[in-house]
């Protein structure tokens, strides 16, 4: 049903121009970027300002301990080593602790006071307290799913039943990119600190969206991006004859075909060709200073967290509209203390450094800084370590229109239940859109009958409390 | 113009391209607006009312908005005053969407839906006309008119196409030129490009008669149950992985091998969804066991996704696959969305969510599980391939004449038996005991250690000596010796023995004592299944079970006896594992005893007299007296080595997943789809209720009861689904739109007759397929050329009348099969194992658990079709998935298609491609004769079917030439291109050249043409 319409479009815009539909949403980008990034494309009224042009989403893997990050719980510290409530625990969805005793462990690092906000970060994050009052900090999200595969796919897409798209898709599908040489979703993986977790690609699919609104994952060895490099022994101006041929012999079938597809395949190996170039100068991160590299404290391109956080910078510099960064290695079932010091370690100076490249740059304020993982843990111990735990986690956000120095929602003294200011994952998704100027209601695409959205069929709300 | 109708609704969808279309193209968006005259509910209505109304006002019970229905005329006709028949303007309903007033305006603002001008006036003009209700067409009894006066299903078929164009005023395409009508042709039945000398057949005579023999030629061919496979495994959502989590190997290429050889057979539609849902419930005549076919085919009911994740709730994942198997049976045999049902009533479809849970439950005598152990899905069988077949009796011939050369062999020693029986009397005096002790106070000194030997003193004490071995974790910890310099060799009566100390404060979940006899595969296993090592449903040698934890607080010797641990007489044993999950324990005194003496029970066989010794007895005694011969041990070893070599030859044969029938478990309707909200209502098997109920007496309803009734000829939804989903591989689009769903929110068919009439044409054929397809492209209406005239773009830009043919870009697997094809590379083989095309190294870095390295086929698999490629759900071939494939999580009944750089990425450099490239050259250059011009000719004509016209001709000639100075030049750079791939190129031709083609051939597989069906 949809192809009709973008055949419909394609084949008037055609007519009058001769380009694809490639050019054609870039045109498009183009004139509605120069009216400001406020238009939406969303059909009619309710539109309103977007606060933010794109999302860079740190993913952090395996799900956090918020009880030893940002959500701070001094009753834990007291009642350390004692039996947990029943009351708060009966017939509540719990994983690998099931049929154990459940004995509550204390915060494993000391909090304090960040800021001016006084903020309350652990020590284990040195560099991100730093940006603090820049920061609001959700400590009342609550998910759906508890065990990590469905969990990601329940936070990337709004449900756990595969094959619908994510989040990114959905933005790349109502907003486009602002780049013709670069995909405009883009995945960077890294792991380490912990347990790695798998993570499917289902987490940046395109689901029933068309492709080409998929997430492109970007590799730190062999090639960034797959088929990106010339086959062995085919020079760039090669590989650009191999293209024109193709185009010329195209062009002289089409004139009997009268194929619109083949416009638009011509712009597709076009769009290819800039990305044989544009990806290399990408990934090649020599132009960087020592200083900026000294600062995310990276060995650049070594396919880390902070080497990631640097080819993010420069993928939101190149106009990519959704960025997303996996760090797997927050699984801590065992040993949560050093295994939370560990992974923290390694994406602390990095996220920082990222948040502080984006401000030098004027960039921040039209950046999305999502932070936070799948799920929270227990308060309860598993052994040394913490179990899954989905009825109440903590997530950050800074840059554009985000309140800083907030403490957003609470969960109840045990950090157990989100109790205040619940933040459903739902909401979360909503309040995303809100920012990029989208109305998750009418972000919608008919498949199967019926008019899908991200946010599904359940009630969601901005969170209207932490726009600034 | 119902299709100028549709382009309304699709247009109300969101989107940058909207805006775009309406500035650019407002004419047209007009044109849409007139109002049919004569107004029918199906075609007309109920799309407005479905799309807009029925979210608030339609099936679904539970928010029905001020009491009033839309969906049912005796509910939305009545005293309300909301639908006055006849008079449209005393009916509230037009007053509310007529209004200004934004309290009052139907649909209301915070739907965001609105209605157009156009939509109210089919409203008005329906009212006006009696608002006369009609049930869905599709649940509507299918109508026969028109097959039964047609000659044929063919003329059935043109008779209604070209009745409505001429009544549209539209003219028909002309008919295809010959070789774009036999690629097209060769694409649709056997996915490849038609081979040269067919197209020069058809070129020079392109008349009916020989038309007719190539659509049998391919319908016949292996290709095309190859060919069908792609469609059929995306809607099953056959994959070659679990897809949760770890995305494990699951074995089930068989029932894709199924697929193929059904669609090959012809094997009639209703068999062919019988086999499928219930293959394991039937059996062929005069037998009264499924044949092996019949349980390979039941497999389907496994290919849902499906977890090994630690932590993981069997409960949740239960009713995960229950609600995964509901979508897809619902998709998949009626082509119906029953997803929503999981947790209301559908508001567009009459399913209720009663029908969803009574639909699944005729699954729930499955044999599965919601978590299951490590690479492992039970019940699975094994399907030996013929020669694999043959092999196993071989095996098995084997086997029986052994067993008889041994039997023979104690016949002949009974004799001297009774002289025997006398020494051993002699002897049974003297029963000794030998102990050899391994750890005490200190580790093993002549073996390697591993894990912590941490001794320690404590306050409990130890059970010898001083010191004991404290291990302690939270989870799977273990320390060994292995490599012992004089191992420990087996004996008659061995036993192990260690004494453990468990903390009761904090006792292990489970522990295990495992031996080393050249692998570790011996365990025994107190406690709880925490641990995975060789773990299985059942208990045996490398996983056997001794019960509970022992007693926690005081030392407890443990005791593992040689045999159940599946030790063998002269086993040599160098190596033992003390493992715990979790707590905290203390292991002490580790030794070894051997019983040299006789059992008890043998010495009491031995004295009762031979005449009055039990059946029992006697075998004791004869089992004894023949171990001690070494003929007959010889004989026994030769039996166990064919039976090991049977077995082993067995577990290299191919298993599948199968269906099981157990005793149902029960299945309530879950509130919201809560899978911990065991509040609701027990359910039975059961068809959705307003379809009709299904007699069978006081039994419960199997899923053969299902098949059956899918099966009925008279299902209105089984024949629709799948004839317009053949309609929509023959062109493109189905007869109805929407392939995934003919329910209300799908589109109204194009040609609800014709849909209709090609259904019943299927059924009363038997259900044959290939004979479905015939019909279809025999048609002059798929025979026609896909260009659009002018007129066509402007009065049916999305061909809804079929006055011309589709066109659009090959299926991912049928790109990947064109250019091996073209360069000769292409391995044709039926079914098998799936296979490892060359795929980017690192693509799985983000899988784990286990962690794995894709190897790419270095033999002949590297060749073989796109259908029979490794399909990874969580990370599918990214050459697949540029091409749009699905990731089989879902029903697919329709890929998306897209055109993108990724595609342009794949084309140019995947190695794949390159090879293929190169390996075309090699064609060109042997077979192309003998001047460059010929083989430029030659090239293009290989890769399209058709002559190069001079331009094309002078552009591929160019890039001959350019490249070739270029490697004449550049020799290196030649070889570098040339030595892709798992081929080696043929040395005897001058590289340089070689390598010009190689371009020139990658020119060609890059086409638009090559990889488009036109």
């Amino acid at each position: 049903m949809n192809d009709h319409h973008t055949y419909l479009a394609r084949r008037t815009f055609l007519r009058r121009t001769g380009l694809g539909s490639v050019a054609l949403s870039s045109l498009l980008q183009n004139s509605l970027r120069a009216d400001t990034i406020a238009a939406t494309p969303i059909t009619t009224g309710q539109r309103h300002p977007a606060k933010v042009k794109r999302v860079i989403h740190l993913c952090m893997a395996g799900g956090p301990s918020h009880l030893e990050t940002f959500d701070y719980k001094p009753v834990l510290e007291k009642l350390d080593g004692q039996a947990m409530p029943a009351s708060v625990t009966a017939g509540q969805p719990i994983a690998q602790l099931q049929g154990q005793e459940l004995k509550i462990m204390g915060p494993q690092h000391r909090f304090a006071p960040r800021g001016e906000s006084g903020l309350m970060v652990s020590d284990v994050f040195p560099h991100i307290s730093g940006l603090a009052d820049q920061m609001c900090v959700i400590k009342s999200m609550y998910t759906e799913q508890i065990n990590h595969d469905p969990a990601h796919t329940f936070f990337n897409t709004g449900t756990a039943i595969s094959g619908r798209p994510s989040m990114g898709a959905w933005v790349m599908y109502g907003l486009g990119a602002e780049t013709e040489n670069l995909p405009g979703f883009i995945v960077l993986t890294s792991e380490g600190g912990g347990q790695s977790q798998p993570i499917s690609s289902r987490q940046w699919h395109s689901g029933f969206l068309p492709s080409r609104f998929q997430g492109v994952q970007m590799y730190a060895s062999g090639n960034p991006v797959h088929y990106v490099g010339n086959p062995a022994g085919v020079n760039r101006s090669q590989q650009r004859e191999i293209i024109d041929a193709v185009a010329t012999i195209n062009a002289r079938r089409n004139q009997e075909r009268q194929d619109p597809e083949v416009v638009t395949r011509l712009a597709a190996y076009e769009m290819a060709f800039r990305m044989q170039a544009s990806v290399p100068e990408l990934t090649d991160m020599s132009s960087e200073t020592q200083a900026t590299i000294d600062r995310y404290g990276c060995v650049p391109g070594d396919g880390s967290f902070a080497s990631n956080c640097l080819l993010a910078r420069r993928l939101a510099e190149r106009g990519v509209r959704f960025i997303q960064l996996y760090h797997r290695g927050w699984d801590h079932h065992g040993g949560v203390k050093q295994g939370v010091e560990t992974t923290a370690k390694l994406v602390d100076q990095a996220t920082a450094a990222l948040v502080n490249d984006l401000k030098q740059r004027g960039m921040l304020d039209d950046t999305l800084i999502i932070w936070g993982g799948e799920f929270g843990r227990t308060p309860m111990a598993q052994g040394s370590g913490r179990d899954h735990h989905i009825k109440g986690f903590s997530m950050w956000m800074a840059g554009g229109g985000v309140k800083g120095g907030l403490s957003y929602g609470a969960t109840d003294e045990f950090g157990y239940n989100a109790v205040e200011n619940k933040v459903h994952v739902r909401d979360f998704h909503a309040t995303m859109l809100h920012l990029l100027g989208i109305d998750h209601q009418r972000l919608t695409y008919k498949f199967q009958g019926l008019d899908f959205r991200l946010t599904g069929v359940e009630e969601a709300h901005v969170v209207r409390d932490v726009l600034a | 113009m119902f299709a100028n109708h549709r382009t309304i609704r699709c247009l109300t969808r969101t989107g940058l391209v909207l805006s775009f279309s309406l500035c650019i193209n407002g004419s047209n968006a007009t044109h849409a607006e007139s109002v049919p005259e004569k107004v029918r509910f199906n075609r007309d209505v109920r799309p407005v009312l479905s799309d807009k109304c029925f979210a608030c006002h339609g099936p679904d019970a539970q928010t029905v908005e001020g009491g009033l229905r839309l969906d049912v005329r005796e509910l939305a006709v009545d005293d309300s005053g909301a639908i006055i028949a006849g008079d449209a303007n005393a009916s509230e309903l037009i007053a509310r969407i007529m209004t200004d007033d934004q309290d009052l305006v139907m649909p209301p603002a915070h739907s965001h839906k609105t209605l157009s001008a156009a939509e109210r006036q089919v409203l008005k003009d329906w009212i006006d006309q009696g608002a006369v209700y009609e049930q869905h067409w599709a649940y509507e009894p299918m109508r026969s008119e028109g097959l039964d006066e047609a000659d044929s299903l063919t003329a059935a078929i043109d008779h209604k196409i070209d009745a409505r164009l001429s009544e549209d005023g539209l003219d028909a395409a002309p008919k295809a030129d010959p070789v774009t009508l036999i690629r097209r042709l060769s694409f649709d039945l056997t996915g490849l490009p038609p081979e040269s000398h067919d197209v020069d057949r058809f070129v020079n005579n392109p008349s009916e008669r020989v038309y007719s023999q190539l659509v049998d030629q391919y319908l016949n061919s292996p290709r095309f149950g190859e060919r069908m496979a792609i469609y059929w495994l995306d809607l099953v959502r056959y994959a070659d992985t679990v897809g949760y989590h770890g995305d494990q190997n699951v074995s089930q290429s068989p029932y894709r091998d199924y697929v193929i050889k059904a669609f090959n057979d012809n094997k009639p539609y209703d068999v062919f969804v019988r086999e499928q849902l219930a293959g394991d419930l039937l059996s062929p005549p005069n037998r009264d066991q499924p044949s092996q076919e019949m349980l390979v085919a039941s497999g389907y009911n496994r290919l849902n996704q499906t977890t090994e994740e630690g932590g993981s709730q069997a409960k949740e994942y239960l009713a995960i696959y229950f609600a995964d198997r509901v979508r897809n049976v619902s998709q998949v045999f009626l082509g119906s969305t029953m997803g929503c049902a999981q947790c209301h009533d559908h508001k567009y479809d009459p399913f209720t969510t009663k029908d969803f849970y009574a639909l699944g439950a005729f699954f729930a005598d499955l044999e599965e599980r919601g978590v299951y152990g490590a690479r492992d899905r039970p019940p699975m069988i094994p399907v030996p391939s013929e020669a694999e077949h043959k092999q196993l009796q071989r095996f098995d011939a084997q086997l029986i004449e052994l067993e008889q050369q041994g039997e023979t062999l104690r016949q002949q020693l009974l004799a001297e038996m009774p002289a025997w029986e006398a020494a051993e009397r002699e002897r049974a005096d003297r029963p000794q005991i030998e102990t050899d002790h391994l750890v005490v106070d200190q580790s093993p000194s002549d073996a390697t250690l591993s894990g912590d030997w941490n001794f320690v003193e404590t306050t409990f004490g130890a059970h010898v000596g001083s010191k004991v071995r404290h291990q302690q974790s939270d989870g799977l910890v273990q320390h060994y010796f292995e490599g012992l310099e004089r191992p420990i060799v087996v004996k008659d009566q061995t036993t192990f023995f260690t004494w453990v100390y468990l903390d009761p404060k904090n006792p292990p979940q489970a522990i295990i004592l495992q031996f080393n006899d050249g692998d570790w595969e011996q365990r025994k296993v107190w406690g709880s299944d925490a641990i995975e090592w060789g773990r299985r449903p059942e208990s045996y040698a490398a996983y056997r079970r001794a019960g509970e934890l022992p007693e926690t607080g005081r030392w407890i010797r443990l005791e593992v006896a040689a045999q159940e641990i599946g030790l063998k007489p002269n086993a040599t044993i160098n190596g033992i594992a003390f493992t715990q999950f979790g707590g905290d324990a203390y292991w002490d005194h580790t030794g070894v005893e051997h019983h040299d003496g006789r059992s008890e029970a043998f010495l009491a066989a031995l004295s009762t007299p031979s005449d009055q010794r039990d059946q029992s007895q006697t075998t004791r005694l004869q089992d004894a007296y023949f171990a001690e011969s070494d003929i007959v041990a010889a004989n026994s070893k030769s039996i166990e080595q064919a039976k090991a070599d049977r077995a082993s030859f067995e577990s290299s044969i191919t298993k599948t997943v199968i269906s099981n029938s157990v005793e149902p478990r029960t299945i309530r309707i879950l509130p919201r789809g809560n899978w911990m909200d065991d509040s609701g209502e027990i359910v039975l098997p059961a068809i959705p209720e307003f379809l009709g109920t299904l007699e069978v007496g006081d039994r419960r309803l199997t899923r053969l009861d299902l098949a059956d009734w899918i099966c009925q000829d008279d299902n209105p939804l089984t024949a629709r689904t799948m004839a317009n989903r053949m309609w929509k591989l023959m062109f493109g689009r189905g007869l109805c739109e929407s392939v995934d769903d003919l329910g209300g929110q799908g589109t109204y068919p194009s040609y609800p007759d014709l849909l209709d009439t090609v259904s019943v044409g299927f059924v009363r054929s038997g259900w044959d397929v290939k004979q479905l397809l015939r019909s279809i492209v025999m048609s002059n209406a798929y025979q026609r050329s896909s260009t659009p005239s002018a007129e066509q773009v402007s009065a049916d830009p999305y061909n809804t009348t079929f006055a011309r043919q589709g066109r659009f870009c090959l299926d991912a697997e049928m790109v990947r099969d064109t250019a091996l094809s073209v360069s000769g590379l292409l391995v044709e083989q039926v079914g098998g194992e799936s296979v490892h095309p060359y795929q980017p190294p690192g693509y799985y870095a983000q899988l784990n658990f286990p962690r794995r390295e894709y190897e790419a086929d270095k033999d002949e698999n590297q060749y073989r079709r796109g259908v029979y490629t490794h399909w990874q759900r969580t990370f599918l071939h990214p050459m697949l998935k540029a091409f749009d494939a699905p990731s089989r999580e879902e029903c697919t009944a329709a890929r998306a298609r897209s055109n993108t750089p990724l595609q342009a990425l794949v084309l140019l450099n995947d190695p794949t491609f390159i090879e293929a490239a190169r390996s075309f050259a090699e064609r060109i250059m042997h077979e192309g004769g003998a001047e460059v011009d010929s083989k430029v000719d030659w090239a293009y004509k290989s890769a399209v079917s058709r002559a190069a016209d001079p331009a094309i001709h002078q552009t591929l000639r160019h890039v001959f030439e350019s490249n070739l100075e270029r490697y004449r030049n550049d020799t290196q750079a030649a070889s570098a291109l040339l030595s892709q791939g798992n081929t080696a190129s043929d040395g005897q031709l001058d590289a340089a050249e070689l390598a010009a083609w190689t371009s020139v051939a990658r020119v060609l597989l890059n086409l638009q043409e090559t990889i488009t069906r036109y």
